[in-house]
């Protein structure tokens, strides 16, 4: 127990504040400690936390993707084309369809970042402006609802009616982002290549000089992170039941802000999928919190602003040491 | 012809150089595509457009030579503007005085500035990633701003403020002639000034900084805090612009301010930048939005085309670095 509190600090400390949060709005409020708001919370951010994943292996990488919520709008837009051609499509043709042009779009950005060796930052600002502006312009800024029946149909995976007849329900999103989780676990933690994308994203030079291969581990990195933005595109569209061409625009940044609340850290070599999922619920968790608390919606941003700030403004405050400081007279 | 050249690039320096044949090439296809590119209104209407974009460029600039970067400045504008706007309404709205709006505008810069001397101070003393404390600030502002306005739009304002967004001075539009005020100020506060080293050595080497005797943290909040001050200035120009405030007012311009940063040759890392390279790279992106425009584009495919603009002048940079590496070409 305490070694893992020592190898994960800021997930610990996260999952303090969340527990705290949520006993403080169970006695708050009623309506929060029931199985039906916490269903509700899942399936709404069953998407972010699929980002968060992806983005994560990139943070993890030593890189940052800020294109990657545009990118989901890309490769909502063309599946839509994409089914039609085919004919109708099922779930398995669309995980495939839609997966496939995220790592599409991802290699893109690999591929400038490893052969031009142009950072990151510079390369997915470009690539998200290039995106955005081809898809606007192409798409026209027209909304799709032409959606075939099996994507936007909802699928309820597990129901249950309390005593007071409200019906709690896990939709499909929420499996997925389950399996999003987990792969991306077993990914950085387990298999030989996470162990490599982390010493990469720590000392990359370091990492090419006893033998990683540096291609493939930016390749990886930006793969993954185009796989799991083509997949958290398809169940947003699935859960809103239209393609709307800018309706992701700026989900990005929340993302990013969520991914190193969790403790990954930019500029690579730290970071855990316990940590995304801790991060996207902190911020999901105060806005339910607040909404049931009846603050006005106008005020939630401001908060969640300022947790945010509050949170690293604090986190890279070591407390054991402040007090071992004090007591020393320093 | 080429010692010519080479003169103008010994003055202006390579970068400058290098985008001013860019922005020749624009003007050149542009003026042979569409005859109206070369026309006085054209001219016009880019130097309309240039200047609040280009502060908030500036705005951004100092922050990324110094290693970071300011997400918040759209949000920490349109605080700005919002301020100026209240002080103005309760003023009495299209009546209110030169006074009120000069109270209004010290005021405004007063918000930016401390916006960004939060943000410095948290980013200085805790240690925390810029990316993160600007992205916190500018969700809290953008909340702020929804909260106090609900979303929607404030307008009316007095007369006499038209021509600060409209007017001409000798013949130069005034936000033009704001935008090169501001500009050569942060050319001399980069260049000339201890502060300016200072910001620069800490985007190289924050350790060797502080152990060279300069007040890393008490820099790094000026830094941010003059940030947010020129972003200020950037919402007072666009409330004259557009007569109005809105919460959200110019969000699209967040990332292109980072792009023609590093379009003007402005190092991701920090450390290393100019305000004249990145000015001229402003000028050509928006020669080339304008153009597009003509050509009967939309203003989406400029974006489009800014994005993968940066992608071919980054390719050309490596290129280019690698034939000075390897003058016969061997790799």
């Amino acid at each position: 127990m305490r070694s893992l509190v020592r190898a994960y600090p800021t997930e610990t400390k996260l999952l303090a504040v969340l527990v705290a949060l949520c006993t403080f709005l169970a006695v708050a409020s009623d309506s929060f400690f029931t199985l039906a708001n916490a269903t509700s919370l899942l399936n709404n951010n069953a998407v972010n936390v699929i980002w968060a994943v992806g983005l994560l292996v990139v943070l993890i990488a030593g890189g940052i993707d800020i294109s990657f919520a545009v990118a989901a709008s890309v490769v909502q837009y063309l599946c839509v084309y994409v089914f039609v051609w085919l004919g109708g499509a099922n779930w398995a043709i669309g995980f495939v369809v839609a997966g496939g042009l995220g790592i599409c779009l991802g290699l893109v950005n690999a591929f400038l970042i490893h052969r031009f060796k142009i950072i990151s930052i510079v390369v997915t600002i470009a690539t998200f402006n290039a995106f955005f502006g081809l898809l606007m312009f192409f798409s026209s800024g027209k909304f799709l609802y032409n959606l075939p029946d099996w994507w936007s149909g909802r699928l309820i995976v597990w129901e249950h009616q309390s005593a007071d007849g409200t019906w709690a329900e896990l939709t499909l999103p929420v499996p997925i982002m389950l399996a999003c989780m987990l792969a991306t676990f077993l990914l950085i933690r387990r298999t030989n290549i996470g162990r490599q994308l982390f010493a990469f994203g720590d000392n990359p030079e370091g990492a090419r000089r006893v033998g990683v291969n540096v291609a493939a581990m930016q390749a990886i990195a930006f793969g993954w992170m185009g796989l799991m933005a083509g997949i958290g595109g398809l169940m947003q569209a699935h859960i809103v039941k239209e393609v709307v061409p800018n309706a992701l625009y700026g989900r990005e940044l929340d993302v990013l802000a969520a991914v190193v609340l969790g403790g990954a850290r930019l500029g690579g070599g730290r970071g855990s999928v316990i940590g995304c999922f801790l991060g996207v619920a902190l911020v999901a968790v105060t806005q339910n919190g607040l909404n049931l608390l009846g603050v006005s919606p106008y005020a939630f941003k401001m908060v969640i602003g300022l947790v945010i700030l509050v949170a690293i403004s604090t986190s890279n405050l070591d407390l054991g040491a402040l007090v071992t400081a004090k007591r020393e007279g320093r | 012809m080429t010692r010519l050249l080479d003169g103008l690039r010994r003055t202006v320096g390579d970068d400058v150089a290098a985008l001013l044949g860019f922005l020749l090439a624009v003007v050149v296809v542009f003026g042979i595509a569409a005859p109206k590119f070369l026309s006085a209104a054209n001219f016009d209407s880019i130097a309309f457009q240039l200047p609040e974009f280009g502060l908030l460029t500036l705005a951004m600039l100092i922050p990324i030579i110094s290693g970071g970067i300011n997400l918040a400045i759209i949000y920490t504008a349109n605080m700005a503007g919002l301020t100026l706007a209240w002080v103005l309404n309760s003023h009495g709205g299209p009546d209110a005085g030169v006074t009120a709006f000069v109270v209004g505008s010290v005021l405004a810069i007063g918000v930016g500035a401390l916006a960004g001397a939060v943000m410095g101070a948290v980013i200085a003393y805790t240690g925390a990633h810029p990316i993160l404390v600007s992205l916190a600030m500018m969700i809290f502002l953008r909340g702020l701003g929804e909260f106090l306005t609900r979303g929607g739009d404030i307008s009316g304002f007095p007369d006499f403020m038209a021509p600060i967004g409209h007017g001409t001075l000798l013949g130069i539009p005034v936000p033009l002639v704001i935008f090169a005020v501001a500009a050569v100020a942060w050319h001399f506060l980069l260049s000339r000034t201890r502060h300016g080293v200072a910001a620069s050595m800490i985007g190289s080497n924050i350790r060797a900084t502080e152990y060279s005797g300069i007040p890393v943290k008490r820099t790094l909040t000026l830094i941010y805090t003059l940030s947010g001050a020129m972003c200020a200035l950037a919402g007072i120009l666009m409330l004259a612009r557009f007569n109005s405030v809105r919460v959200g007012h110019g969000e699209a311009l967040l990332l292109v301010t980072v792009l023609a940063c590093f379009l003007g040759g402005v190092d991701p890392f920090g450390g290393f930048g100019r305000v004249a390279p990145v000015a001229v790279a402003l000028v050509v992106l928006q020669a080339l939005s304008s153009g597009l425009n003509l050509i009967g584009a939309n203003q989406h495919l400029s974006t489009a085309v800014w994005g993968l603009f940066l992608i071919a002048v980054m390719i050309l940079r490596w290129t280019f670095r690698r034939l000075q590496k390897n003058p016969k070409g061997r790799t």
